[in-house]
């Protein structure tokens, strides 16, 4: 964007610093690149950000918008509307409980609030150590297994607190799971 | 081509690709509109047009859905007065609007649409969400308490002047209008400070500053003035 303004020229300074360092845009710069720099490639595009970074930021959401030639809100916009992205920072382990109807009806309120309660971190957000996030989403399609949760991306099915909880005990000593780059096999859940 | 139809019993003719409000109102029809404004594309949002039309056993927004030949329409029967009723009512609630202070008392399309429907109080108990105002931008403030989502400041910012400095962040009942990257207003990069947001607005949400109450009015219909100028040439005042 040639507009000359302050916080853009922070932007791009930061981004330009990312760009020399960090191999991790050069991945998205492929995706871009497959889809022809074209806007209707964005949520493509995010759904590479969102993997290699695990979230999306400003400068990141700004290069895109450059990139494709899109307007910032419109991108910030698609980048909100979808449960799927986050603009914050995931913990190292995520906890993804499923609170659709089924999972609703046969209490996964009371696995959010088992692990609300022992590990002191509200829905939507992360542990201040960084260990644990704890998301919800509405309906990952296996309610016949009602109630589930992921742990760190891998499904666990008639779940109750109890068993949460342990879920939640063994993910964090296990150590960074495999997918370290916050991918979970859910997509673009509702919220 | 003329399609010929029946809105309220009385027939109507229409060009083809005429949407039923359209056809409605030049037929000197009333239908009751919020999100839609002359001169900018239609979206459907707030369901206020919302008709009755024979064989479909749902009801279609009058602005977004096309005319068909022999169509028979009812725009204003019980069941719609009733629904746009509580459409009123939910939008009050939602959201903090108090007219005694508002900048657009009297003015304003969303109060005017109330007192139209016959409305006194609403049934659904006040959100009263805690929402902030904008007023980082030198000559307008955005004061998201009274913005009811209707879209028009985005679709005239993107549309007529082209910067789409405008946009709706988040979903449901936690959508905002936001500008660029959810920077302040004034600090935005990409905002000509045209005004047309403002023009477009059908509340006391985008206001001029330095406006008090009821002291903010507005020319809607530059919007539709400048759209015929740019791309059919004409100017008409």
């Amino acid at each position: 964007m040639s507009v000359a303004n302050g916080k853009v020229s922070q932007l791009a300074a930061e981004l330009s610093r990312r760009l020399a360092t960090d191999k991790r845009y050069k991945i998205l710069e492929a995706v871009m690149r497959r889809y022809d720099y074209r806007s209707h490639g964005l949520i493509e595009v995010l759904h590479a950000a969102q993997d290699s970074f695990g979230y999306l930021d400003e400068p990141t959401l700004y290069h895109i918008a450059a990139k494709l030639h899109l307007p910032l809100s419109k991108v910030l916009g698609v980048a909100t509307f979808y449960n799927y992205f986050t603009l914050k920072p995931q913990g190292k382990h995520t906890c993804v409980v499923c609170l659709g109807t089924a999972c609703y009806i046969k209490g996964g309120d009371r696995i959010v609030e088992a692990v609300q309660q022992r590990y002191h971190v509200k829905p939507g957000a992360t542990t201040p150590d960084g260990e644990l996030s704890l998301l919800i989403v509405r309906c990952v399609g296996s309610c016949s297994a009602a109630p589930v949760a992921l742990f760190d991306g891998v499904l666990g099915t008639h779940l109750d607190a109890d068993t949460a909880l342990q879920r939640v005990a063994a993910m964090l000593r296990e150590g960074l799971p495999e997918q370290s780059n916050g991918k979970t096999p859910v997509q673009e859940v509702e919220r | 081509m003329a399609r010929t139809l029946t809105i309220n019993g009385q027939m109507v003719s229409a060009r083809d690709e005429d949407t039923i409000l359209r056809a409605a109102q030049d037929a000197g029809i009333h239908i009751p509109v919020l999100c839609h404004l002359d001169g900018l594309s239609d979206v459907g949002a707030c369901r206020f047009c919302l008709v009755e039309v024979a064989g479909s056993n749902r009801l279609l927004p009058a602005c977004t859905t096309r005319i068909q030949e022999g169509m028979v329409v009812q725009t204003d029967t019980e069941q719609l007065r009733n629904y746009r009723r509580h459409l009123i009512e939910l939008l009050f609630a939602e959201r903090n609007h108090v007219c005694a202070v508002c900048v657009a008392n009297g003015n304003c399309e969303m109060q005017s649409l109330a007192i139209q429907l016959g409305m006194t109080h609403s049934r659904y108990d006040y959100m009263f969400p805690s929402l902030g105002v904008d007023l980082s931008h030198e000559r307008f403030g955005l004061d998201h308490n009274r913005c009811i989502m209707c879209t028009r400041c985005v679709r005239a910012c993107d549309e007529i002047e082209g910067a789409h400095t405008l946009d709706v962040f988040g979903r449901g009942a936690k959508a905002r209008i936001v500008t660029d990257l959810g920077m302040p207003w004034g600090e935005s990069p990409t905002c000509t400070s045209c005004g047309k947001c403002v023009m477009a607005c059908p509340t006391g949400a985008l206001f001029k500053q330095g406006s008090t109450v009821a002291e903010m009015t507005r020319d809607r219909s530059k919007l539709n003035f400048l759209k015929t100028a740019r791309e059919e040439r004409k100017w008409i005042v």
